[in-house]
C-alpha cells in the first residue's frame, strides 16, 4: 500500500493553503487601509456562492427544526411518543397531521423533528469527537515524524483497510450504546480520513520558514503547533468538517436501520426509516419522510462543504 | 514483482490476525450469549444450560478460546454455528458467491458508468452534458442507499406491478417458484447491484473528470495535438492512460466502501449473502459466524488493496517494486 499513500500524500499536500506569510506583508504594504483578514475574505466569496448559501440557509434550517423539536410539537399538537391507533397509517394532511401518520398512529411531522434532534446530536457530536482525537494524531504523526508516523499511519491503514460498517456494528453490539456512546463508536473509525489530512498539511508546514524562525526564538513544541501550525491548518479542517457531516449523518442513519444505532422507542431518521420499511405497500409517504429528510440534510451539509471549500482554498483564489 | 506480490501477501498474515483477535475480543465482551436462547425455555434446567454452554467450549476464558479457534482455523475448520450448530462453512458456501457476484456486478458497473462519464464531461467541460453530470454525481453523492433501495422497491417493484409494467422482484436472489436461471438472477441482481453502483459512482466519475482535465493541460497532449494527431487518438491514446492511473488507486481504495455497500444493500433486499449473514449472526450472537464473515470482508479487502497496488505498477511504469 506504500505507493498509493505517497500518492495521496502527495495530493495532500497541494492542497496547502499557499497564504504565503510574504504575500500577505506586501499586500498589508500596499493598502494602507486595513485589508480584510483571511476568513472576511473567504465568507464574501462564500456569499458569492449562490448554491452554498442556499445550502447554509437550509442546513440552519434543518438544525432549528431538529433542536427546536419541543417548539414544533407545540405548534403540531402532538407528541412524538403517543399513537392513536384509530388513525394509522394515514396520508400527508390528514386531519391535523400535516405529514400524516405512522404505523402506530403517531405524527410523522413531530416525530421528524424529534428524531431530527438525535440524528443531529449523534452526526455533530460524532464528528467533533473524529475532529478531536484525528487532528491531534495527525499533527503528532506529521510534526515529530519518523518512528511515530510511521506507527500511527500504519494504524490508521489498519483500520482503513477493514469494511468500516462491519467494525461499526462489531462496537455498538457490544457497546448497545445511547445517542452519545453511538458518537464515540462511529467517531472511533471516522478519524483517520483527518489524520491523514492534518499529518500531510503539518508535514509540509513544519518545514516552512516561518516554523523555523519561532523555533530559532525558542518556542516550545506546543507553542510552535498551538499558535503557528494549527491557524495553518485550520481552513483544511473545517472544510473537513462539513464534508464529514453529511457522511456521518448517513451513518447513523444506516446504523440506526440496520437495529445497531439509536434504539426504539427513542426516535432517530435511521430507526424511523426501519419501522416504515414493513410498510411500504400501504403508505409510500411514510417510507419516503425520513429518508428524504437525511437525505436533505446530508446533501445540505455536504453541498456547504463544497462551497467551503472553495472558498476557503487558496489555490483557487486568483 | 512477484516477489513483491508474494511480500504483500505475507504481511497480510499478521495484518489478519490482529484483525481476527481484535474482533474476537469485541464479540465475546458482548454482555449476550448464544445460550440466551434457552433461558426462558421451562424444560431446560440450569444443569442443562450449564452442560450446553460446556459442549459449546464457552465455559472457557474468552482468551483462550481464541487460540483455539486460530488453531481450528489454520486447520480448515471454521467451526459450527453456535445458534443451529451447522458447520460455519455451510453458511459462508451459500452467502458467499452471492455477495462476490453482487459486489463484482457493482464494480463493473461503477467503472463501465463512471469512466466514460468522467471522460465526456471533462473533454466537454461547461457543455450542457458536463452540468448534467456535475448536478447529478453531486445529487447522487449523499443520498442514503437505504433509502434509495426502498423507493426503488415501491417503485420498480410495487407500483410497476399495480400499473400492470414488467415489475422486479423485491429481494433474494431467485424465484422460490422453480426460478434460478440466468435471467430470474439478474432481475434479482438488477436493484442491488445498481444501488451499490450509485454509492461509488459519483466519486469516481468526478475524480476522473478532474485527472482527466489535469492530464489534458500537460505539454505532451498539447504535442500530440499540434502534430496534426485526430482528436479521438490524442484523447484515447495519449490522455486516457495517464488520466486512468489515479483511478486504480481509488477503486482499491473504495473496495472496503463497495463491500461495506453491498453489507447494507443485502438487508434492504432481503439477499442472501454475507452482509446478511454478518446482521443475523450478530443479532444472535453467533460468534463463529460472525467472526467468519468479518474475516471473509477483511481478507476480500486485503486482496482488494494488493489487487490495486499490482494494477498501479502494471500501469504506471514508473512504479517500482523494490
Amino acid at each position: 500500500m506504500s505507493e498509493n499513500i505517497e500518492v495521496l500524500n502527495a495530493g495532500d499536500s497541494r492542497l496547502a493553503p499557499t497564504l504565503g506569510e510574504s504575500q500577505k506583508g506586501i499586500q498589508d504594504r500596499t493598502n494602507l487601509h486595513s485589508t480584510p483578514g483571511f476568513y472576511s475574505r473567504a465568507w464574501r466569496k462564500l456569499r458569492r456562492d449562490k448554491l452554498a448559501m442556499t445550502a447554509l440557509i437550509v442546513s440552519a434550517i434543518i438544525l432549528v427544526f431538529s433542536f427546536g423539536a419541543p417548539i414544533v410539537a407545540l405548534f403540531t399538537g402532538y407528541d412524538y411518543q403517543t399513537g392513536n391507533l384509530r388513525t394509522i397509517l394515514q396520508p400527508i394532511g390528514y386531519e391535523n397531521h400535516h405529514l400524516g401518520t405512522d404505523a402506530n398512529g403517531r405524527d410523522i411531522l413531530t416525530r421528524l423533528a424529534y428524531g431530527g434532534r438525535i440524528s443531529m446530536t449523534v452526526a455533530v457530536l460524532a464528528t467533533f469527537y473524529a475532529l478531536a482525537f484525528g487532528a491531534t494524531i495527525g499533527s503528532i504523526a506529521g510534526y515529530y515524524g519518523g518512528f511515530i508516523d510511521s506507527v500511527l499511519m500504519r494504524a490508521v491503514d489498519v483500520i482503513i483497510s477493514i469494511p468500516g460498517i462491519t467494525l461499526l456494528l462489531l462496537v455498538s453490539v457490544w457497546w448497545q450504546p445511547g445517542p452519545f456512546g453511538l458518537a464515540v463508536v462511529i467517531a472511533s473509525l471516522g478519524w483517520t480520513g483527518v489524520s491523514r489530512l492534518v499529518r500531510g498539511e503539518v508535514l509540509s508546514l513544519r518545514h516552512r520558514d516561518f516554523v523555523d524562525a519561532a523555533r530559532v526564538l525558542g518556542a516550545s513544541d506546543r507553542r510552535i503547533i498551538v499558535k503557528h501550525i494549527m491557524p495553518n491548518v485550520l481552513p483544511i479542517v473545517i472544510v473537513w468538517t462539513s464534508l464529514a457531516l453529511p457522511g456521518l449523518i448517513l451513518t447513523e442513519a444506516t446504523l440506526s436501520y440496520l437495529g445497531f444505532g439509536v434504539q426504539i422507542p427513542t426516535p432517530s431518521w435511521g430507526n424511523m426509516l426501519d419501522e416504515a420499511k414493513e410498510f411500504y405497500t400501504r403508505s409510500w409517504t411514510y417510507v419516503f419522510i425520513p429518508g428524504a429528510a437525511i437525505y436533505i440534510a446530508a446533501l445540505a451539509f455536504n453541498l456547504l462543504g463544497n462551497g467551503l471549500r472553495d472558498a476557503l482554498d487558496p489555490r483557487l483564489n486568483d | 514483482m512477484t516477489r513483491y506480490i508474494a511480500r504483500r501477501a505475507l504481511m497480510m498474515i499478521p495484518l489478519l490476525i490482529g484483525i481476527s483477535f481484535m474482533v474476537f475480543a469485541l464479540l465475546n465482551l458482548v454482555p449476550g450469549s448464544p445460550i440466551d436462547q434457552f433461558e426462558f425455555n421451562p424444560n431446560v434446567t440450569p444443569a442443562d444450560l450449564d452442560r450446553i454452554e460446556e459442549n459449546l467450549g464457552l465455559n472457557e476464558p474468552w482468551y483462550e478460546r481464541y487460540f483455539i479457534w486460530l488453531g481450528d482455523v489454520l486447520r480448515g475448520d471454521l467451526g459450527n454455528s453456535l445458534v443451529n450448530y451447522t458447520p460455519v462453512w455451510y453458511a459462508l458456501r451459500s452467502a458467499l458467491p452471492n455477495t462476490l457476484i453482487l459486489a463484482a456486478t457493482s464494480l463493473v458497473l461503477a467503472i463501465g458508468v463512471s469512466i466514460p462519464l468522467g471522460v465526456l464531461s471533462a473533454v466537454k467541460r461547461n457543455s450542457l452534458f458536463d452540468r448534467v453530470v456535475t448536478v447529478l454525481t453531486t445529487a447522487f453523492n449523499s443520498v442514503p442507499s437505504i433509502w434509495l433501495g426502498l423507493l426503488a422497491i415501491i417503485l420498480f417493484s410495487v407500483q410497476f406491478q399495480e400499473w400492470g409494467l414488467p415489475s422486479l422482484p423485491t429481494g433474494g436472489v431467485k424465484d422460490l417458484r422453480g426460478g434460478g436461471g440466468f435471467w430470474d438472477r439478474v432481475q434479482h441482481l438488477l436493484m442491488p447491484a445498481i444501488i451499490v453502483a450509485l454509492v461509488s459512482l459519483s466519486g469516481w466519475t468526478r475524480y476522473i473528470r478532474g485527472s482527466m482535465l489535469e492530464v489534458i493541460r500537460q505539454d505532451y497532449v498539447r504535442t500530440a495535438q499540434a502534430k496534426g494527431l485526430r482528436n479521438r487518438v490524442v484523447l484515447m491514446g495519449h490522455a486516457f492512460r495517464n488520466a486512468l492511473l489515479p483511478l486504480v488507486t481509488l477503486v482499491g481504495l473504495t473496495i472496503p466502501d463497495i463491500f461495506g455497500g453491498a453489507l447494507i444493500i443485502e438487508n434492504v433486499f432481503a439477499y442472501p449473502g454475507m452482509g446478511r449473514l454478518t446482521v443475523l449472526s450478530l443479532q444472535q450472537n453467533d460468534y463463529t459466524i460472525a467472526m467468519a464473515c468479518v474475516m471473509m470482508f477483511a481478507v476480500l479487502t486485503l486482496i482488494g488493496n494488493l489487487v490495486s497496488d499490482v494494477l498501479y505498477g502494471v500501469m504506471d511504469p514508473r512504479v517500482r517494486y523494490d
